[in-house]
């Protein structure tokens, strides 16, 4: 049998989505169910004087009107950061308490204050009408920098200056020291825009406690089912774990924004053991704008020093990072250990220093958006490369070539030991570079840029070499950074009595097509056909413990934990095998689902091992019956994909409209199971990339309202707005993985905004545009013309 | 005080009496429990909701379900005939437009009618076409070749 590892096989779950089948939170239905809606926060910061539920509660169809008064009488705990960044100065983060129900003040427009139960969502939508909540209205502030400065409003008690760390990375002396002696230093100030996630199924959670076995089940919309029951049971409600089970159906895209704990999960599993009934809760889109957690947000200032020749000598970064009102799970690694650690890119500079001041503002939290912290890296680094190529005279592709690590392969050659903590794994940095030029037409497009501009017509060229971590790990050194859990990942395969197999993983998909990868991988490993396996995920339940889904990590860390499990079941497989066919385990070999004695016609296929397993009648002394192992993979290293990516744009000098002409993405994510899903995972990121680049961007206003919090007004890449995409590979495997794979699923947006946004200044440097802040829509891009030109 | 309507969804005739505020997508969801039309936002701006009424694509939270009285309506789950998938539906699967799965069900009764209008419409017409749609998965790229595969076979 051919192995399918490394085909574009259609996919398995496909079938249920085209024909309206897949099963969402919001589509599940339980017995007795009520409906909850929550009433949030119109204000960005304002004390909370007084709720009145008294009418709401005599409402039609009311079961409860909860506040978080209620819930802090039932001992329910704060949200928990899941991570621990100290001071630089080794002081402890400060972590305020970020309650469920805002209890004395709200700190965000859209923070929880009340939850209305009723029998029918509309009668709760109508009840929550008639809640009366007094505010006292405090002043806000929305930007991070302005959050920091003395007489800014205080969000919390016990947060001076609202930062609750602070943060470096790189030796300073070193590269203050090489940045003096640079022959050119190009300096960027900018702001690495907020943007709103935006999966189109909204959040959704469904609590249902049962009295009579003292059990909760979540139903949630998460990328982790996992992590939300060990945070919810463990630090937020104190219940034991195995009476929780958490359930991730179909989700509606991620993004980043699912994986975290929200308050809406407690809200429901609290109020069901309330009420006695489950609890459904559905965000509308105007609730995922204000809750759904946020991403970037950075303030940045950036220099990169070289030498005459454009050798890049230091990069010294500063960079505010905006937290929103709360820490929300993961928000401290953000703009720190997926940020900093990436700032040597592909490049050889050998002096980095970063530093990092976080700061809570009165917005709604910020946290990992697709690419989280790694996209915000490679915006400084290969804007900075581009704007030093211009300024010197170099072509942006050559100034790059001048600076790229060598190739290594991470076996013979070691890994290459960065300057701000990471060793990357393998990569071969210019053999991507050429072949992005190379499908681009790169020297081709350079002669089309010069004689269009004759024509008066602004053709850009935008380049951006980047770097990415995926499949963040291992455990103890993701430990001693902070890390409050461990980001290994499990899975169970289960070989049933008749040799078809259920494999049980802790990772979650919700897009990315495990059901048909996973299974390719274990056909590919085990020789059966994909028919005969079924890939489990989304249930604490059925899968013994799991970290989901998140930082490109499925394949590489889930994929893994999957391999090493086939592999026992092998190993054990041989055992059995050897005693049916009366011979040495050491003559046997396994091949085309069956295991041969050497050298002869005599084998055993892996249905009858796998019913001898079930049916020991005549089995191995000593040997427990069963097929079935779980194990749990904790990767020695992250991942390090890595690319180079083209975009080609024109933009109208008398309108400012930016069009994306061709984008050209050439990838290294390892070696690869599917082709057509990686490629739809740079597509996906691409345009995700795109969209930051050119349309979107959270925009409040000084009293901290979200003022385009809905579709109508907060822009994201529609079908006409991006081109078909042009995509390859270079394949250099991972060296410390046994698949020898990367991940894919966060390149795109990592590689893109960089490069769109060095296209469009490129048009228009002739005319003496040097930097547009982001989004780049056609007013901003003609205000800079027209600045530049006048 | 509850409206009595009949409606023909996917072929069968539905007579239900609903609150006059009741949109065609929550009746669609919650009385005929037919859940593959999904709700994305509450602006009719994501397209998710797309259903096709008396054969116009239409988002079906832009509709009072009192207003789709007497009107045939065929969803997602109406598009297959006899088990056998219809060719939009098939091209989803082949060129891989579709990933979380969520925007689908929109995206596929949005191509019907591109379909409809123009058998043989070219890669702009069909991104003109989906424009109504928010996809944050694909990136668009399969969806249009998707959108081309079903011209194919339908041709």
């Amino acid at each position: 049998m051919t192995s399918v590892v490394g085909q574009s096989i259609k996919r398995v779950e496909d079938k249920r989505f085209i024909t309206g089948k897949g099963n969402y939170t919001d589509d599940i239905v339980i017995p007795g169910m009520t409906f909850a809606c929550v009433i949030r926060s119109p204000y960005a910061h304002a004390n909370i004087k007084k709720i009145n539920s008294t009418d709401a509660a005599a409402a039609a169809g009311v079961v409860a009107v909860l506040t978080g008064a209620q819930m802090q009488e039932d001992g329910i705990a704060g949200l928990p950061a899941g991570w621990q960044v100290d001071f630089k100065n080794g002081d402890t983060m400060l972590e305020p308490p970020h309650p469920p129900l805002a209890v004395g003040k709200v700190r965000h427009v859209g923070d929880s204050v009340v939850v209305v139960i009723a029998e029918t969502l509309a009668q709760a939508k109508d009840a929550a009408e008639l809640v009366k909540i007094d505010y006292e209205v405090l002043d806000a502030v929305v930007d991070v920098v302005a959050a920091t400065k003395s007489g800014a409003p205080q969000l919390h008690a016990d947060v001076p200056n609202n930062i609750p760390f602070d943060w470096e990375l790189g030796d300073k002396e070193k590269t203050d020291s090489a940045m003096s002696k640079a022959a050119h230093v190009t300096t960027l100030e900018y702001r690495n825009q907020r943007i709103i996630p935006n999966a189109i199924e909204p959040r959704c959670a469904i609590g249902h406690y049962e009295e009579a076995r003292e059990h909760y089940t979540l139903y949630t919309s998460s990328q982790n089912p996992h992590v939300i029951r060990l945070l919810m049971c463990a630090f937020v409600m104190g219940i034991p774990e195995h009476k929780v089970r958490v359930v991730s159906p179909d989700v509606g895209g991620g993004f980043g924004s699912k994986i975290f704990h929200y308050a809406e999960e407690v809200i429901v599993s609290w109020s069901s053991k309330r009420i006695g009934r489950p609890v459904k809760w559905t965000g509308e889109r105007s609730d995922s704008f204000v809750t759904d957690a946020h991403g970037r947000d950075h303030v940045t200032k950036a220099e990169l020093g070289l030498d005459s020749d454009g050798k890049m000598l230091a990069l010294r970064v500063d960079t505010h990072a905006n937290m929103g009102a709360y820490f929300s799970t993961f928000a401290p690694c953000i703009p720190t250990y997926l940020y900093g650690t990436l700032l040597q890119g592909v490049y050889t500079t050998p002096a980095v220093h970063v530093n990092v001041t976080a700061a809570f503002t009165n917005t709604t939290p910020v946290d990992a958006v697709r690419g989280a912290g790694r996209p915000e890296a490679t915006f400084v680094l290969e804007r900075l490369a581009d704007q030093a190529a211009h300024e010197m005279g170099i072509d942006p592709a050559e100034l790059r070539r001048r600076n790229l690590i060598p190739p290594f392969d991470g076996v013979e050659q070691p890994g290459y030991e960065t300057q701000v903590a990471l060793v990357y794994d393998s990569g071969n940095y210019e053999a991507v570079l050429d072949k992005a030029l190379d499908m681009a037409g790169y020297d081709d497009l350079r002669k089309r840029q010069e004689e269009a501009r004759k024509e008066g017509r602004y053709i850009g060229i935008g380049l951006s070499t980047y770097i990415e971590a995926c499949g963040i790990a291992p455990s103890a050194v993701v430990g001693a950074l902070g890390a409050r859990a461990g980001l290994y990942e499990s899975a169970s395969v289960r070989v049933q009595p008749t040799g078809k197999v259920s494999v049980y993983t802790g990772s979650h998909s919700h897009g990315q097509g495990h059901d048909t990868t996973f299974a390719q991988l274990v056909s590919g490993n085990l020789g059966i056909p994909m028919d005969d396996i079924e890939i489990i995920h989304g249930d604490t339940d059925q899968v013994p413990f799991g970290m989901g889904t998140y930082g490109s990590r499925s394949l590489a860390v889930g994929g893994s934990a999957i391999s090493i499990s086939c592999e026992k079941i092998k190993e054990k497989g041989a055992k059995i095998a050897a005693h049916l066919l009366e011979a040495s385990e050491a003559d046997l070999e396994y091949a085309d689902a069956k295991w041969t004695v050497k050298g002869t016609d005599k084998s055993i296929g892996f249905a009858d091992v796998s019913l001898t397993a079930y049916v020991p009648h005549n089995y191995p002394e000593g040997l427990e019956p069963g097929l079935e192992f779980t194990s749990f993979y904790d990767p020695a290293n992250f991942t390090f994909p890595y690319g180079a990516h083209i975009a080609v744009v024109e933009v109208c000098p008398d309108t400012g409209v930016v069009k994306v002409e061709r984008y050209i993405a050439a990838d290294d994510m390892g070696n690869i199971v599917n082709p057509m899903i990686v490629d739809g995972q740079v597509h996906g990121g691409i345009t995700h990339g795109i969209g930051q680049a050119l349309l979107e961007g959270a925009v409040y206003d000084d009293d901290g309202q979200l003022t385009n919090g809905s579709y109508m007004d907060y822009a994201m890449p529609r079908a006409d707005d991006v081109p078909t995409f042009e995509t390859a590979r270079t394949v250099t495997p991972c060296p410390h993985n046994p698949l020898g794979v990367k991940g894919a699923g966060e390149t795109g947006t990592i590689g893109s905004t960089p490069a769109i946004v060095n296209a469009v200044i490129d048009a228009l440097w002739p005319l003496g545009v040097r930097h547009i802040e982001m989004p780049l829509t056609p007013q901003k891009v003609w205000q800079a013309i027209q600045a530049a030109t006048n | 005080m509850g409206v009595r309507i009949s409606v023909t969804v996917n072929g069968t005739i539905r007579e239900h009496e609903v609150e006059p505020r009741l949109l065609l997508v929550q009746f669609l969801r919650e009385v005929l429990t037919l859940t593959g039309t999904h709700v994305g936002c509450d602006t009719s701006s994501c397209g998710a909701c797309t259903v096709l009424v008396d054969g116009q694509a239409v988002k079906s939270c832009t509709m009072l379900a009192v207003q789709a009285d007497g009107a045939d309506i065929t969803t997602i789950e109406g598009l297959a005939s006899n088990g056998e998938l219809h060719p939009i539906q098939k091209g989803f699967k082949e060129k891989h437009g579709l990933q979380c799965g969520f925007c689908t069900p929109g995206m596929i009764l949005t191509a019907w009618q591109i379909l409809d209008r123009n058998p043989n419409p070219s890669d702009d017409e069909i991104r003109h076409g989906l424009e109504g749609n928010y996809c944050r998965c694909t990136g668009y790229d399969n969806i249009v070749k998707s959108v081309k595969y079903a011209a194919g076979e339908k041709g």
